[in-house]
């Protein structure tokens, strides 16, 4: 096994596979905390179909460079999600799932209608699903990946303590003559990357269990804000990359194989919260 | 000049006042406490001297040279914030988030400041507990801790002693008086008008009437009679 794994490794899109994977499961992580707390996760998942259908529109333009399309989309909705979300509660659930429902839609219907694709219904899957198989990512997309994940985690760093303040008490923080709209409009446009990124590694349907479930785990087994997003971040990445890892050895479908392990961590998790309360 | 001078204020929602008409001047050193019944309007007035909502007419001016980051709020606890995970100096920290601006990480002299801030409020040796584990007095010495890193000038207070039993009740309501004796402004929440009347220099009565002036123009006017009255006669009914 071990050798067969040795061989992978000598090519070089396996390695590049690998880095992307643990950047982007790093980068989805840390803002995962965030979602979860400000009850965004609902956006996230809106935004994931949304991501699906600028996938589709994207596809039956033959676009050759897709993110172009899909990445202003998505934070364009992000955007418009968050305004909606903050005016009317009950309304704005009601606008992201018909925004999302509409999407995935619309993304299939324009897919059927006008893809040339010889094997249509494998396409759909892969976005709905991330590809079979990591490796296929081109050099490019690679290099987009990297980049983008960098920015999102010196975002993160350098207004740590500005979004757990906003997380925590956005009035309070607007009371201190903090600029808490800004921050919210940086934290829906950095979700809004993440979900784009992670779209590539496990698909449109199954980005919110990659965002969300490190930060559950963490959440299960640490009390402070810190810990508990350095845990998270942890989680994430040795998730990915036994999930990676695995699925090349058994030849798995990388998205929800990550996923598959990132559910067993949370399951592990919670019971060594239930038992020890947790660890100070 | 005042602290805060308001004239002939309206806040609400939509466009639709809750309260209307309020004219009132807080100078420094000053103790308002506001009173009314549930729903009158309270929390959203506090809001808009915030300046978290926009008022729907009239004008709030700032006066003694008081910035827009130098007011602390303890605001009436919320949903989120009881099952966030967080320590108590995570919390307090980020209380200077208001004066360390742009900067991304907090200074010594803010990390110092929370430091004071802790011991002041009695918490120092809770700094690395859990919030969500404290009881309710304890969570609220921790966010007072916090409002004080924003400010030494004014603290506006939403019911800062909901859901405490009667002595941590006792205790908050001399710390804050204690603060106000340090200089710092108090404006304040309550539903207790036996306290208000104890503890403040200054009642604003909202509600179908308003009232404003001070405790003992409170104590004589009839609205203040009829209020305290209600109030007693209500505990002695329990
Ligand atoms: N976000 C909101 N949107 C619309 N109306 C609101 C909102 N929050 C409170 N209200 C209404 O404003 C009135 C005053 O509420 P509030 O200021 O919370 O009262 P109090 O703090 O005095 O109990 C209530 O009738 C309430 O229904
Ligand atoms: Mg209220």
């Amino acid at each position: 096994m071990f050798e067969k794994l040795a061989l992978y490794l000598q090519y070089p899109f396996v390695r590049y596979a690998l880095i992307v994977g643990i950047l982007i499961a790093l980068c989805s992580s840390l803002f995962g905390v965030t979602l979860v707390l400000k009850r965004y996760s609902f956006i996230g998942d809106g935004l994931s179909h949304v991501a699906f259908g600028a996938m589709a529109i994207a596809a039956v333009l033959n676009l050759t460079n897709e993110m172009l399309l899909v990445l202003p989309l998505t934070i364009i909705s992000a955007i418009l999600l968050l305004r909606s979300g903050r005016k009317a509660k009950i309304q704005g659930d009601a606008a992201i799932a018909m925004i999302s429902v509409a999407a995935l839609a619309f993304g299939y219907l324009l897919m059927n209608l006008f893809s040339a694709s010889p094997n249509l219904s494998g396409d759909v899957c892969t976005t709905l699903f991330g590809s079979t198989s990591i490796l296929t990512l081109s050099r490019r997309d690679v290099w987009l990946c990297a980049g983008l994940s960098l920015a999102v985690i010196v975002i993160f760093i350098l207004f740590y303590n500005k979004i757990f303040a906003v997380t925590f008490d956005e009035d309070f923080s607007l009371a201190a003559g903090v600029n808490a709209n800004h921050y919210n409009l940086l934290i829906a446009v950095v979700i809004a990357v993440i979900i784009v990124l992670a779209m590539n590694l496990v698909g449109s349907l199954l980005i919110s269990a990659l965002v969300i479930f490190p930060a559950l785990s963490a959440m299960r087994l640490f009390h402070h804000f810190k810990k508990v997003t350095i845990c998270s971040a942890v989680l994430s990445v040795v998730c990915a990359l036994l999930g990676i890892l695995i699925s090349i050895l058994a030849g798995t479908p990388v998205g929800s194989t990550i996923v598959a392990v990132d559910v067993v961590v949370f399951g592990i998790c919670y019971v060594v919260g239930a038992v020890t309360g947790g660890f100070h | 000049m005042a602290l805060l001078t308001i004239r002939d204020l309206s806040a609400g929602y939509d466009s639709h006042a809750v309260v209307s008409g309020l004219n009132f001047t807080v100078n420094s050193g000053d103790y308002l406490c506001i009173v009314g019944e549930n729903g009158s309007g309270k929390t959203t007035l506090m809001k808009t001297l915030l300046r978290l909502q926009e008022p729907i007419g009239g004008e709030i001016i700032m006066g003694d040279g008081l910035q827009k980051n130098e007011i602390g709020y303890l605001p009436q606890q919320t949903m989120v914030q009881r099952d966030f995970p967080a320590s108590v100096r995570e919390i307090v920290l980020s209380g200077c988030q208001g004066r360390s601006g742009l900067r991304p990480f907090y200074n010594k002299a803010e990390k110092a400041l929370v430091q004071e801030n802790l011991k002041r409020m009695g918490i120092s040796d809770l700094a690395d507990h859990c919030y969500r584990e404290l009881s309710g007095g304890q969570q609220q010495r921790v966010l007072l801790a916090r409002a004080l890193c924003a400010t030494r000038k004014i603290l506006l207070l939403d019911e800062p002693v909901s859901g405490l039993d009667p002595k941590v009740t006792a205790d908050m309501y001399d710390l804050i008086a204690k603060l106000n004796r340090e200089g710092i402004t108090i404006i304040m929440i309550s539903h207790d008008i036996e306290a208000a009347v104890r503890y403040a220099s200054h009642i604003l009565h909202i509600g179908t009437t308003i009232f404003y002036g001070t405790k003992d123009a409170y104590r004589e006017s009839s609205i203040g009679k009829m209020f305290l009255m209600q109030q007693e006669g209500g505990e002695a009914d329990v």
